[in-house]
């Protein structure tokens, strides 16, 4: 046995959110029903949404393309079960944007349409062939952020890549789908990371997993052991390491310069799962129209890691689990930087990776108290900002001031509201600070 | 696609700590009550009278001020209660009934109305507010709130010194180090027993609710000035030959240390600040009760530099992520 050295973290901030006693870590992934509808939205991704290429009335196989890439940040967009088109309408997405949405009627048998039935040699494929495959899949980061991969991987030929890192964190409470996936997709996975390191041409690979995950530590640095370049970090349990700049400070004590990327200091951090979707997308010709997610929350009857197709209703999921009581809170994501969702005709889309329902008792609206300075949500920031400060200038609307504190440095991670206690809505205001930002350059524009 | 009125909206984070500001504060109250509880022992009733008086007047003067001028009542929260408990804890313990009546009163009045709420209310004074009652009375009822101390024990009796001043005019008896530290000496009613503020000073770093910083670094630079230069007021003037257990363990600087140097509104944000401010304490407290014309300091040291609290924030601030310069340690 080595002896055992303090696992890294990051050094600055940080918090360890109370569980509200549910835990979906030892519930193995299960297929969720299929839907009767699904509605899929045109745009799940940061950037153009796709174009639709179906009609009212198409029939249309699994996996075959509905909404085709418009650009080069877009991706594109799959059916995810076959059946009937029955319209394109106009509605609200998860994140709470108008998007266009395909909606498409279940019908006949659910088998893939796959280019190649036997697994793709990606080996003999060329960079080019294997980036565009990844966006013709359909393929973002599973995360949340739902930036397309194939321009992840895509590096500028003025910048140089010397690790990859994959995000094995999963820090939002609750949550378990990286985890699940992890545990149950150990060889997916590394063939992902083949893949990944192909494109970038880099030796170095770190899995950063948090020793709150004894079991996927051990099972995958078994895994690992005898390949080399790729390691496993076992990291202290904190929130957020899950945000890149964190988990690139913990692993490798990198600082990624304010306002700039990972790929300023030479790194590119993926996600478990997206890893191992580029490994279904390249070697088995599958489009991204199914994730693993957590539904969760004390009021499910049923919790655990679901993998539901694409364009699923949050009701239908709902309905499957089973509630005990009516919902006073459906969350998309996890509970610290998750989306409230205004109502249950949602449909779930590549960006979710969790479902939290919270009772009555537990969605309250927070009643502000005034700033006592305490200091704990300084102490918390993983950025090293100042939230309440921020937040004061912010009410005040001394926009430049605000900037000039760092607002656009914030990653809204939540810790700073988290902390207070006079429940001030620190984040909140910070992200409102942005709107505005983004609102007035609009305006100027 | 209809709203669902039964589902709650708003922005994330949707889940917040259980320390949310009432908490805090009556977890403080809670950390308060042995000595209070030990203050009936060694002072009787009166002592619990003077408690009762000043809370109920600075509750009474938030709701009164709350209603009038139409704002949310903030007297649930538990602040003003608090207030009123460290004012009457920072009241002296007289001989032969508790103080006038409107001692407590005028204190309380004076700590909720002028100092905290004519500012803007929790968390928009500068000063804290029981310390500025409690240096209003002492200014306006100098002799009443400087003489006729009760003895502990008996507290008909008028004692003959406090610790401290027994100490500086070496008048009297000096109580032993137990009796200091258990609480049976003459002094204010809250502030005699070190080892029941210690229990709450405990429990409420445990909570974190009070930083660890602030009543180590306070107490720690009061011994050290008090070792080196006490011995100057002796027959025989040396340097080095204080007597640091006496000095931390008498006064109000135990009651001071964990309790009102560590109030949040009052005190800086960060570390490094809260270190500086405290030696600060430390520094104005033995140079009064050394060379002041007071016996105690305690009080004046922290209201001073409350004052510098804004300044010492400016000094120590952290740097942003991905920024060079600056060190980058909470």
């Amino acid at each position: 046995m080595k002896t055992k050295i303090k696992p890294s973290t990051f050094p600055l901030g940080g918090i360890h959110p109370r569980s509200l006693g549910f835990n979906t870590m030892d519930n193995e992934i299960k297929n969720a029903d299929l839907p009767h509808f699904v509605s899929i939205p045109l745009s799940q991704h940061i950037g153009v949404p796709a174009n639709a290429v179906v009609k009212p009335g198409d029939i249309v196989k699994t996996g075959d393309v509905i909404g085709e890439s418009s650009g080069f940040v877009s991706v594109n967009i799959h059916s995810s079960v076959p059946g009937k088109v029955l319209e394109i309408k106009k509605g609200y997405s998860a994140i709470g944007s108008m998007t266009e949405m395909v909606v498409i009627e279940f019908e006949g048998e659910l088998n893939m349409s796959r280019t190649g039935k036997s697994p793709v040699k990606w080996k003999d494929m060329s960079c080019e062939d294997i980036i565009k495959k990844i966006k013709d899949m359909g393929i973002v980061g599973l995360g949340g952020a739902t930036f397309p991969t194939h321009i992840k991987y895509s590096v500028p030929s003025d910048k140089k890549i010397t690790e990859l890192v994959i995000n094995a964190v999963e820090c939002e409470p609750y949550l378990s789908a990286d985890y699940r996936v992890m545990l149950e997709k150990i060889d997916d996975m590394l063939i992902g990371i083949e893949i990944a390191k192909k494109l970038l041409n880099v030796k170095n690979v770190y899995i950063g997993i948090e020793d709150d995950k004894p079991e996927a530590i051990q099972k995958i640095s078994e895994a690992v052991s005898n390949i080399e370049g790729i390691e496993v970090v076992d990291l202290q349990h904190k929130y957020p390491q899950g945000g890149e700049k964190q988990l690139i400070k913990a692993i490798l004590g990198r600082e990624v310069p304010s306002g700039g990327l990972p790929l300023d200091v030479g790194v590119v951090v993926s996600n478990v799962g997206t890893i191992v979707a580029v490994k279904e997308a390249v070697v088995d010709g599958k489009p991204l129209t199914e994730r693993v997610v957590t539904v969760t929350g004390s009021i499910v009857k049923n919790p655990g890691n679901y993998k539901i197709k694409i364009g699923t209703m949050i009701k239908d999921v709902l309905a499957e689990v089973g509630l005990i009581e009516d919902p006073g809170k459906i969350v998309m994501g996890g509970p610290m930087m998750g989306l409230a969702q205004y109502n249950d005709e949602m449909p779930v889309t590549k960006g979710t990776s969790g479902i939290l329902v919270l009772s009555k008792k537990q969605a309250k609206a927070y009643h502000h108290a005034p700033c006592v300075r305490c200091g704990k949500c300084i102490s918390v920031c993983p950025m090293g900002l100042d939230p309440t400060l921020l937040c004061t200038s912010i009410e005040l609307d001394r926009a430049e001031k605000a900037i000039e504190q760092g607002q656009n440095d914030c990653i809204e991670c939540g810790c700073c509201s988290y902390t207070c206690p006079s429940q001030k809505h620190l984040a909140q205001t910070i992200k409102l600070g942005k709107l505005r930002q983004i609102a007035r350059r609009k305006g100027e524009a | 696609m209809a709203q669902d009125n039964s589902l709650l909206i708003s922005s994330s984070p949707h889940i917040r700590t259980k320390d949310k500001l009432p908490v805090v504060m009556w977890s403080v109250v809670i950390a308060l009550i042995p000595a209070g509880v030990w203050s009936y022992f060694v002072f009787g009733i009166s002592a619990i009278i003077t408690i009762g008086v000043s809370v109920g007047a600075a509750v009474l003067t938030e709701l009164i001020i709350n209603l009038l001028i139409g704002k949310r009542i903030t007297v649930i929260n538990g602040s003003a209660f608090l207030t009123g408990l460290l004012i009457a804890y920072n009241l002296p313990a007289s001989a032969g009934g508790h103080l006038p009546i409107y001692i407590p009163i005028a204190a309380s009045v004076f700590a909720i109305a002028v100092i905290k709420l004519a500012f803007g209310g929790l968390g928009q004074n500068w000063m804290n507010p029981a310390l500025g009652g409690r240096i209003f009375v002492f200014f306006a009822w100098t002799r009443l709130m400087t003489s006729g101390w009760a003895a502990p024990m008996s507290p008909d009796v008028v004692s003959s010194a406090t610790p401290l001043a027994a100490l500086k005019f070496n008048a009297g008896t000096l109580p032993t180090h137990l009796d200091l530290f258990l609480g049976k000496t003459s002094g204010c009613i809250g502030e005699v027993s070190a080892a029941a503020l210690i229990l709450g000073g405990v429990f409420l770093i445990i909570r974190k609710i009070v930083n660890w910083e602030i009543p180590v670094f306070y107490i720690l630079t009061t011994a050290i000035l008090a070792w080196i230069f006490g011995g100057l007021n002796a027959s025989t003037p040396a340097l080095f030959t204080g007597d640091p257990l006496y000095h931390i363990l008498s006064g109000g600087l135990m009651l001071g240390a964990i309790f009102m140097a560590t109030d949040w509104v009052t005190s800086p944000m960060l570390f490094k600040g809260r270190v500086l401010f405290a030696v600060g304490c430390g520094i104005i407290t033995v140079l009064i009760r050394l060379t002041g014309r007071n016996v105690e300091g305690v009080s004046f040291a922290i209201v001073l530099m409350n004052i510098a609290v804004p300044l010492i924030d400016r000094l120590f601030r952290l740097g942003i992520f991905g920024t060079p310069g600056k060190e980058k340690k909470a």
